[in-house]
């Protein structure tokens, strides 16, 4: 046997949104009992085409034109779980995930507690999320920190093609309900997947990756800003800076080792999201730090995020948006301590 | 501000649009299913019930006496609740009191593989489904938020936030449809959902994209709306200008109302929409037209919105009494099976109130477990913390 030698061929330059199809169809091929709900998810394929040609392949029946009613699609999908399927619902947009928000945090989040264990909600809530793509209003929210914050529910969100591709196989074969963020303004941003089922996923779900080594200031960012802060990292380097950026991938749970082994390296932390910083989830990244690696810390944790502002009209979302200047400048604030 | 003309949009339907801030309360109209009277006479078959007649007239004694057994049991278990509640023993309870014709009758209707949703009063149908009674209890005493396994009896979780069930029974009916268990013809395989709320229920946001979807899908399902006149302290008429199974119509499949207080004509209605459902031929809904007899749980002052009156008139059309008079009159039961079933009720009372006062609270650690399928490390953390922290105190004396 030659096995070993067989090259595997499954390497493929994918934009996220086929990464994300692509995931979806491994799944959908490797388990009947998963089905895709949405609002034209079916012959359209979804407003981003994520779930393009999947209702063609796999009929009607399994990729589900629903009514335009947000708590319909997710309250459905709860009843479709009890019945023993594994729906991936698709929310056509962050800001329109709100009429399906007594559903999630009412039912989807506490029904396996509620049974003593007897029941599964193996869900997942599909939402491609944030700015930077000049929509208009309710298109443009990052509001992962409301379900981040409810028990019950696992929040994660990718950041490039691959974990497009294989985090969506792994939210779907999770037997907890999973959030899953898509930064929708890297849709189309393109890298190299191994499509093969041998390659497996890198990572688990819950955990965060480094995306770039640095010794001076790490960045601790998710989804669309990871792309930004490895942009920063580059500039930072050209003027001899070393930023080593974490790339956090699952929001809930925090991957606590992984975030306080960050920390501990450079001492300064700068944690960055597009969602606005009062409540969100660099709070509590920034509280975790504090509490677990105080002595190590040679400043206060700092954050760059949205503004404490309804998302803006899309003429101010460059500036309500963190960008490389904003990263850069709380990174010199930190090494100025 | 005066009252505005009807348009003659209204004028068309005059007979349906009630004016804001009327109802009559007490008479369900001509449209109403009905088989007894209020003594419990059979009424004579009309355009009405014709329909479900047939599915009447094959019921035997037997079957009658079993309906009215469930009646006084389920009444019984009701009066449980509510003295365990009274006797602290329980933290809330909401009665069906009046309700339990409805709920027999849909219960009834319903076979082993048919699955019930409900909303958190329907003690009735859960005992239907072979829920044990005191199963009920955990979540009204406080020590789980819902103790059964709802996949033993087909009888799901109660659901305390109005209406969300609407859906999940939706979906749980669009699973039916892709397992391929609806007209096939096999009465063991073919089956339905049956999902419950009240008037109040019907005017939230999910029950009706439930109807839209139920409608859309042609999904097997029956919405059993008990009216029961009252969403706590808020009348029909604060609920809907036109009734619910008038409205039904606009989702796209039929309602009928029918005499909740009733059990013939209430199992008869069900019987004949979950017969349809399990056949393919969609969704039905029901409305049960009732009263609910007590308060809406027991935190509750019925009297402070509703006057005596009502009740009077409510309590002549009592279920039980008109059963009891149909068994009597055709001579299906006498005395010594009327005086049988009470004793049943005795002992089934002393067995719920022994369970409850026997029910143990949770070791606490408990609080953590099944947050997660898997292993949430933050929910493990804090379950370790929480554990050390009380292991503090040991040796430090009773508390």
């Amino acid at each position: 046997m030659a096995a070993q030698n067989v090259p595997t061929g499954s390497v493929q330059r994918l934009t996220l949104a086929k990464g994300l199809n692509s995931g979806l169809r491994a799944a959908m091929k490797a388990d009947p009992k998963v089905v895709l709900m949405g609002e034209d998810v079916g012959k359209l394929g979804g407003v981003f085409r994520i779930t393009e040609g999947l209702q063609k392949d796999f009929g009607e029946d399994r990729v589900i034109d629903t009514p335009l009613a947000e708590a319909g699609i997710v309250g459905t999908a709860v009843g479709l779980c009890l019945r023993g399927y594994r729906p991936v619902v698709e929310i056509q947009f962050d800001g329109f995930v709100y009429p399906a928000f007594d559903q999630i945090i009412s039912q989807v989040a506490k029904m396996h507690a509620r049974s003593l264990g007897a029941l599964r909600i193996p869900m997942v809530i599909r939402i491609p999320y944030g700015g930077g793509i000049g929509a208009v209003e309710h298109h443009s929210e990052s509001n992962e920190a409301y379900f981040a914050h409810t028990a019950g529910l696992r929040v994660v969100t990718c950041s490039d093609p691959g974990d497009a591709y294989w985090m969506m196989q792994q939210a779907i074969a999770s037997d907890d309900p999973v959030i899953f963020y898509e930064p929708k303004r890297r849709y189309h941003e393109k890298a190299e997947v191994d499509l093969d089922e041998r390659a497996g996923a890198p990572l688990g779900l819950h955990q965060a990756a480094v995306r770039r080594e640095g010794t001076d200031v790490t960045l601790v960012t998710y989804g669309p800003m990871v792309k930004t802060c490895l942009q920063a990292a580059e500039a930072a380097a050209a003027e001899g800076i070393s930023l080593h950026v974490l790339d956090l991938r699952s929001l809930s749970p925090l991957d606590l080792p992984a975030i306080t082994e960050a920390a501990k390296r450079t001492g300064r932390v700068v944690v960055v999201h597009e969602a606005s910083t009062f409540l969100g989830m660099g709070a509590e990244v920034a509280s975790l730090i504090q509490q677990e690696c105080f002595y190590h810390l040679e400043a206060p944790v700092l954050r760059v995020g949205g503004y404490n502002i309804p998302y803006p009209p899309s003429r101010f979302e460059e500036e309500f948006l963190p960008n490389l200047d904003r990263v850069l400048d709380a990174v010199d604030r930190s090494l100025e301590f | 501000m005066t009252q505005a003309e009807p348009t003659d949009v209204v004028r068309h339907h005059e007979t349906v649009v009630t004016p804001p801030g009327e109802h009559d309360i007490t008479d369900g109209g001509p449209d109403m299913v009905q088989f007894l009277d209020a003594e419990g006479n059979r009424l004579e078959t009309n355009e009405t019930n014709a329909p479900y007649a047939e599915i009447v007239e094959a019921l035997t004694p037997e079957d009658g006496r079993a309906m009215y057994r469930d009646l006084v049991l389920v009444r019984r278990v009701d009066a449980e609740g509510h003295a365990l509640q009274r006797q602290g023993e329980l933290g809330l309870w909401p009665s069906l009191l009046g309700q339990e014709a409805a709920q027999v009758g849909a219960g009834r209707a319903m076979r082993e593989q048919d699955y019930a949703f409900p909303g958190y009063r329907e003690h009735g149908v859960a005992w239907c489904k072979g829920v044990p009674p005191e199963n009920l209890l955990g979540m009204f005493r406080g020590v789980n938020n819902g103790g059964w396994d709802s996949n033993a009896n087909n009888f799901h979780l109660y659901t305390i936030v109005i209406g969300n069930q609407m859906l999940h029974a939706t979906g749980y009916a669009m699973g039916i449809q892709r397992d391929g268990a609806v007209g096939t013809g096999d009465e063991s395989r073919d089956a339905a959902v049956m999902a419950f709320t009240g008037d109040g229920g019907t005017a939230q946001g999910d029950y009706n994209e439930a109807l839209v979807f139920a409608g859309v899908a042609n999904a097997p399902v029956v919405f059993f709306v008990q009216n029961n006149q009252w969403a706590i302290s808020e009348p029909n008429y604060k609920q809907f200008r036109i009734p619910p199974y008038l409205r039904a119509r606009g989702f796209g499949f039929p309602g009928v109302r029918v005499d909740g207080n009733d059990v013939l004509a209430s199992y008869a209605v069900a019987k004949a929409a979950m017969d349809a459902a399990r056949a393919g031929q969609g969704p039905t809904l029901i409305e049960a037209f009732t009263y609910r007899m007590g308060a809406h749980t027991t935190s509750d002052d019925p009297t402070k919105y509703r006057v005596a009156a009502e009740v009077d008139i409510w309590r002549e059309k009592d279920p039980i009494k008109r059963m009891r008079g149909f068994l009597e009159t055709k001579g299906y039961a006498d005395a010594a099976f009327f005086d049988a079933v009470d004793a049943e009720a005795d002992e089934l009372a002393a067995r719920i109130r022994k369970a409850c006062q026997e029910m143990p609270d949770p070791e606490l650690p408990t609080m953590f477990d099944d947050i997660y399928v898997d292993e949430h490390p933050v929910v493990a953390a804090e379950r370790a913390e929480f554990v050390s922290y009380h292991s503090s105190f040991e040796g430090e004396g009773a508390h």
